[in-house]
């Protein structure tokens, strides 16, 4: 399915953004990073183009923007195989600079590999150096991490144990909470414009400008042209993150 | 015998004791558990008519409520856990007042709500005659951690029933779980004349492709018929039962009222008289905060309890039809569920053309943010709840009023609006 958001005066350009496997992998109101980024891409004065990739379909290799969710492991297993055939786009486009948020379910299966409690070693698409591995442990609760986009805050739920392969940068620096493995305090990686992280809650509302940041990217992938913002006034989301960070961390 | 007589003493004291408190349900039954272990089987001995368990994710209070009326008006004593205390040991606190030193409750059923973990706690001390398997929603992630898992923990509930299962039919988790059973099955359901209205309930699996999943009512299935809003009639195929007009309003309360029923006649067998059952159903009244109406300044208000995806959509297409001033509470305490990200799968369209009056709770901006995604415009954020309840009743004195609260802000809205208006204290219900 493809919708189309305009923008209120004339449009700047279109940009097109692809949530992977909606209906298998968005469990945790992954819908709202969508909802949210393709709402911001309208307000920023864009068209936002939102395409559904569903398995089986054709994935489309000109997106501006990537978004995939967490699952559980039964809707994990319905997307393994599609995500083994379109694999290989994706990773291209990874390397070629392509925005793309991928959240819990999908940050793992974004690195290497994933070591079950059972001792299945499941191979990943390579795109982030991290490794994960399931454990009986779950990490679970409110998160705040020091980003270069500023203070993110957001809920993680997951039981796999990632780290870091070296070199690997993180998406950011725990303040509160478990983070990839609940012992370096390091949270999800960032390769290029790829950003993976087990903050769900979901992430982008709360957050606008991690939006903004892949926004930017997109744009200018979509037009030519450098980002033209529009100046955007968050009132609702800034008092939400900052009554989470002063929750989380005190005022540090 | 002299350790059952001591623990139902000392459980008895304590639960005197913590109830002159205003104190906890749980901790009497722990103290007359840890005398004596298998206090509850020992309880629990004797029954005739059955011990049923209901469990699922919404509605289990509303379903009990209205099972234990209609088993009560054929004249059944009846033992149930009356205060939406769905836990093991909460059951057996109740249980402790009417419990006799030698430990064995006098009644001709049992029946209990259970959420799906403690169900599972319940079963492993005594076997249910029967259970009601009402849904599988996602609810509480962070404490069950997956829908698969929940859906699980109700199968297993159903396998350890020695006599029958009552299953939904229209739940494709529920009925893929009842399907498996070996134990007879008795289904309700939507009559297929509403069968569009399903969506509108049910937890999508998109794992399977739940398409053409009618299935043809057997004796004793039983299908809801509404007529209009209010009424209904619950339809088997040799009898009915209606028409219904129930105090609580909306779709859910009608599935709930046509679980029960068809329960109560499994249950009651040849004795199921459908007019004692119609009337029985009438008469029920909401659980506190299931759809409770309050006055407040001559004026109706309304608490309307929200703790899932499901949940929150029936609520909101139940009530969109008569647009109110309305409010919405949001916390995040544990009893509420820590991880507010499900209210993104909600859709607040049906907001939209009214808007929202005030957001509330700890998570009063997160709502807010919420509904701005939705383009739905919120008036004021407030995140003080007894200051967000004044504001909200001062702003709209003349019209009905109503607020979509999670659990622990209910709690704390009623206890204001009992202080204030002079209501019932929590868990009081009124004796039916
Ligand atoms: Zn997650």
């Amino acid at each position: 399915m493809t919708e189309t958001l305009d923008p209120d005066g004339p449009s700047k350009g279109t940009v097109t953004l692809v949530h992977l496997y909606p209906r298998e992998m968005s469990i945790y109101g992954d819908l709202g990073n969508t909802r949210a980024l393709a709402s911001r891409i309208r307000r920023h004065g864009y068209t936002a183009e939102v395409v559904d990739h569903h398995p089986g379909g054709e994935l489309r290799a000109d997106a501006h923007l990537l978004m995939g969710g967490g699952g559980q492991d039964s809707g994990q297993a319905r997307v393994e195989a599609d995500l083994e055939a379109v694999g290989p786009t994706l990773k291209t486009m990874a390397a070629d600079g392509v925005p793309m948020l991928v959240i819990c379910g999908m940050y793992q299966l974004f690195g290497n590999s994933f070591h079950t409690v059972g001792g299945q070693v499941l191979p990943g698409l390579g795109i982030l150096d991290v490794t994960t591995r399931g454990n009986d442990k779950r990490m679970i609760g409110p998160v705040c991490l020091e980003t270069e986009f500023g203070r993110v805050v957001g809920y993680e739920n997951h039981s796999g144990s990632t780290v870091l392969g070296t070199g690997q940068e993180a998406f950011g620096k725990v303040l509160a909470g478990h983070g990839n493995n609940g012992e370096d305090r390091t949270e999800g990686a960032r390769t290029l414009h790829v950003i993976g992280t087990y903050l769900h809650g979901p992430l982008l509302p709360a957050n606008p400008m991690v939006s903004d940041a892949l926004i930017a990217v997109a744009a200018e992938r979509a037009t030519g042209r450098p980002f033209e913002p529009e100046d955007l006034d968050d009132p609702l989301a800034d008092e939400a993150r900052g009554r989470q960070v002063r929750r989380l961390v005190g005022s540090r | 015998m002299l350790r059952t007589a001591a623990a139902v003493a000392a459980g008895k004291t304590v639960r005197a004791l913590a109830r002159r408190r205003g104190g906890g349900s749980a901790f009497p039954g722990l103290v007359a558990e840890r005398i004596q272990p298998r206090i509850l089987r020992g309880a629990l001995a004797d029954i005739p008519g059955g011990i049923v368990v209901v469990s699922g994710t919404n509605g289990k209070t509303t379903t009990t409520k209205m099972l234990v009326a209609v088993l009560r008006a054929h004249s059944r004593t009846v033992f149930s856990n009356p205060t939406g205390s769905n836990f093991t040991r909460g059951v057996l606190s109740e249980m402790l007042p009417q419990l006799p030193l030698r430990g064995r409750l006098e009644a001709d059923l049992v029946v209990v709500e259970l959420d799906e973990a403690h169900a599972m706690r319940f079963v492993d001390e005594v076997a249910p005659t029967h259970s009601l398997l009402l849904n599988v929603a996602r609810d509480q992630l962070d404490r069950f951690a997956e829908i698969d898992h929940t859906a699980d923990l109700l199968a297993r509930l159903g396998a350890a029933s020695t006599q029958g299962v009552v299953a939904n039919a229209d739940d494709p988790f529920v009925s893929r779980a009842a399907d498996a059973l070996d134990v007879a099955v008795r289904w309700f359901g939507l009559d297929a004349s509403i069968a569009d209205r399903l969506p509108e309930i049910t937890e999508h699996d998109s794992r399977f492709d739940d398409v053409g999943t009618t299935r043809d009512p057997g004796p004793g299935d039983a299908r809801l018929r509404p007529r209009d809003e209010r009424s209904f009639d619950v339809v088997f195929p040799d009898l009915e039962v209606g028409p219904v007009t129930l105090h609580q309003r909306g779709l859910a309360a009608m599935i709930n009222a046509t679980a029960a029923t068809t329960t109560a006649r499994l249950l009651l067998g040849d004795d199921f008289d459908p007019s004692v059952a119609a009337a029985a159903l009438a008469a029920v009244q909401p659980p506190f905060g299931r759809g409770e109406v309050i006055d407040v300044g001559g004026q109706p208000l309304e608490l309307v309890l929200v703790k899932n995806p499901a949940g929150f959509g029936v609520a909101l297409s139940t009530y969109g039809s008569t647009p109110v001033a309305t409010m919405v509470a949001i916390n995040d305490n544990d009893a509420d569920g820590r991880d507010v990200s499900w209210l993104y799968d909600v859709s607040f369209a049906s907001l939209r053309e009214r808007g929202v009056a005030l957001t509330s709770g700890v998570r009063a901006y997160d709502m807010a943010l919420r509904l701005h995604y939705d383009d739905v415009a919120t008036a004021r954020v407030v995140p003080d709840l007894d200051e967000a309840l004044d504001a909200f009743v001062a702003a709209h004195p003349d019209e009905p009023k109503r607020i979509f609260c999670t659990y622990t802000a209910m709690m704390a809205l009623r206890r204001t609006l009992a202080a204030r208006h002079g209501l019932a204290h929590f868990g009081e219900d009124t004796p039916a």
